[in-house]
């Protein structure tokens, strides 16, 4: 009933792990896949390793949170050692890598390349570390065409873009990473930067001060991107953005994406919300008469 | 209250600062705060970091005793009555206090942090408590006067200027030999809780430990402080005997503030 198909990939159910989130090791890979997660997204790799920004990386309000972690990991060569052998796994791992400039992005894609890895995803879209994402420039049309096609040339594994719904022209970008050959678009990164200042001391939260804005108070503009986007591509979409409970994931479905990631819920409901959000996506599925999960999506442009 | 906002920072001032020890300061705040022992805070200095404490005292002001060992508590040990600090919180899993009559409690260190407030709620709950607390020399013992009320302290320096002169180990298992208890509670540098550890399975007693970890957000995202799967955050940083048994990285392997994967020891 839940289970679908990705990019040729087999889920047994289409909630992912998004990038960022319990993704620095197997450790934490395991632990989201006994939650129920449908596939596992590492985080983000860095040809060298990254401490990240200094902490609060996280700073809460009443709608969701704010992160900048900054794009800590241990970099390629640890990465390399850590994800060699992904047998442990009885769901698509997939790997994901962060880099200032496409060349960069090439030596990365190459070598992530040789693992076992389902597919390879570029978040071009953080919008809280310096050199990286949007602070980069790399949300463009532009950047994102260079660097989706340098890629595309050095991987035949499902290369999946994610963008930011903070852009007034994601929808375009989306388009151009899709004509520069890429198989899926993952959306969104966290919105914003957004900033939240503790008032009793006058200074923001956050010791970077700025970070992407993520939970329920985001999900109305991600289902709006993901309702323009799925009248434009042809590629499958992979929504992220404050997915709680299955009814959210639902409702993502049937604004045209075909998986759909959590993160920012995993501090709210823990690591088995995969499997909580299933059982609520399954009860739903049965008591509306849908024989399968596939069938919401897009129900919503009908 | 709801379940983003249970997780922002409350903020307090700092109503008393106690010297416990030359380097060990004890910060009441006008916070109010339940939360179980062995369960820990965030402390937010803002601008300079956030970093997970154990709560020295809970209920209508909280309190958080640290021991100064680099930039973070630095900053903190040069605040003054009535400067601002945050916490938020409480997070984790605390200990179990069920169906204890007769309890040890081990700790070394400032890992009493841990172990002060479980002590007063066992004594409250009618358990008889055994405190081992070892410290390197007789001016790092803090709280005695709180521990003597509620247990039977047995304390142990490394030069001998207090107590038993040893490691709280040989004056653990010499307690062990003479008493039996229904569980035993430990918090203290890793390698001391890898051999507490092997003489609970050495002399069959249940036990629980509070375990430290490199630790980022503390709500379960980061991955930073996992132990094998879990992670300390939310399944801990209390872990029983028997999880601890089962881990693979225990007393072995720690995460950077990269990911990193380190040995505990260097190598």
């Amino acid at each position: 009933m839940l289970a679908i198909e990705l990019c040729g990939i087999k889920l047994k159910n289409p909630l992912i792990l998004a990038s960022g989130v319990l993704g620095l090791n197997k450790n934490n890979l395991l632990r989201a896949q006994k939650g129920g997660a449908g596939a596992l997204t590492i985080k983000s790799i860095s040809l060298e390793e990254r401490f990240g920004h200094e902490t609060p990386n996280v700073a809460f309000f009443e709608a969701g949170m704010l992160n900048a972690f900054g794009y800590c990991n241990p970099g390629l060569e640890e990465a390399l050692r850590e994800f060699a052998d992904l047998s442990c796994f009885s769901v698509p791992v997939i790997a994901s890598c962060t880099a200032s400039n496409a060349s960069d992005f090439v030596k990365l894609v190459s070598a992530l390349d040789k693992l076992d890895f389902a597919a390879i995803e570029l978040p071009l879209s953080c919008p809280h570390t310096p050199g990286h994402g949007l602070l980069a420039g790399q949300g463009t049309v532009e950047a994102t065409k260079e660097i989706v096609k340098a890629c595309r040339k050095k991987t035949k594994k499902p290369l999946w873009v994610k963008i930011n719904a903070s852009l007034p022209n994601a929808v375009d970008i989306a388009l151009a990473a899709e004509q520069a050959g890429a198989d899926a678009i993952t959306c969104s990164n966290t919105l914003g930067p957004g900033m939240v200042i503790n008032i009793a001391s006058a200074k923001p939260v956050l010791a970077f001060k700025v970070g992407g804005v993520s939970g329920p108070a985001i999900r109305p503009i991600i289902v709006r991107t993901i309702y323009d986007l799925y009248k434009r591509l042809k590629i499958p979409i992979i929504a992220l953005g404050g997915v709680l409970r299955g009814e959210h994931a639902i409702e993502m479905l049937m604004a045209g994406a075909s998986a759909v990631g959590i993160a920012t819920g995993i501090a709210i409901r823990g690591p088995d919300i995969f499997k909580k959000c299933c059982d609520e996506m399954s009860e739903w599925l049965k008591k509306h008469d849908y024989k399968s999960v596939t069938e919401l999506i897009g129900v919503a442009h009908e | 209250m709801n379940e983003f906002a249970k997780h922002m920072i409350k903020t307090g001032r700092i109503t008393k600062i106690v010297e416990e020890a030359p380097n060990i300061k004890t910060f009441e705040l006008s916070i109010a705060m339940h939360a179980e022992p062995g369960q820990f805070v965030m402390a937010f200095l803002p601008q300079v970091g956030e970093r997970p404490f154990a709560l020295t005292q809970a209920g209508k002001k909280i309190a958080i005793t640290v021991k100064k060992r680099g930039p973070f508590t630095e900053k903190l040990f040069s605040l003054k009555e009535g400067s601002f600090l945050g916490i938020r919180g409480p997070y984790g899993k605390g200990f179990s206090l069920q169906n204890v009559g007769k309890a040890c409690l081990v700790a070394a260190g400032i890992g009493i942090a841990a172990l002060i407030r479980l002590a007063e709620e066992l004594a409250k709950e009618g358990a008889s408590v055994t405190l081992i607390f070892a410290c390197k020399s007789a001016n790092e013992i803090i709280f005695k006067e709180r521990l003597e009320k509620v247990a039977s302290l047995h304390i142990a320096t490394e030069d001998g200027s207090a107590g038993f002169k040893g490691d709280c180990i040989e004056l653990l298992e010499k307690v062990l030999k003479k008493q039996s208890y229904d569980k035993l509670y430990c918090c203290g540098p890793e390698a001391m809780m890898v051999s507490v550890l092997k003489l609970c399975e050495k002399y069959a007693i249940d036990a629980e430990f509070a375990v430290e970890r490199y630790m980022k957000c503390a709500v379960g995202l980061c991955g930073h402080c996992c132990l094998d799967e879990w992670l300390v955050c939310t399944d801990g940083p209390v872990f029983s005997k028997e999880q601890l048994l089962a881990s693979k990285e225990f007393g072995r392997i720690y995460y950077s503030k990269s990911g990193k994967r380190m040995r505990f020891g260097g190598d």
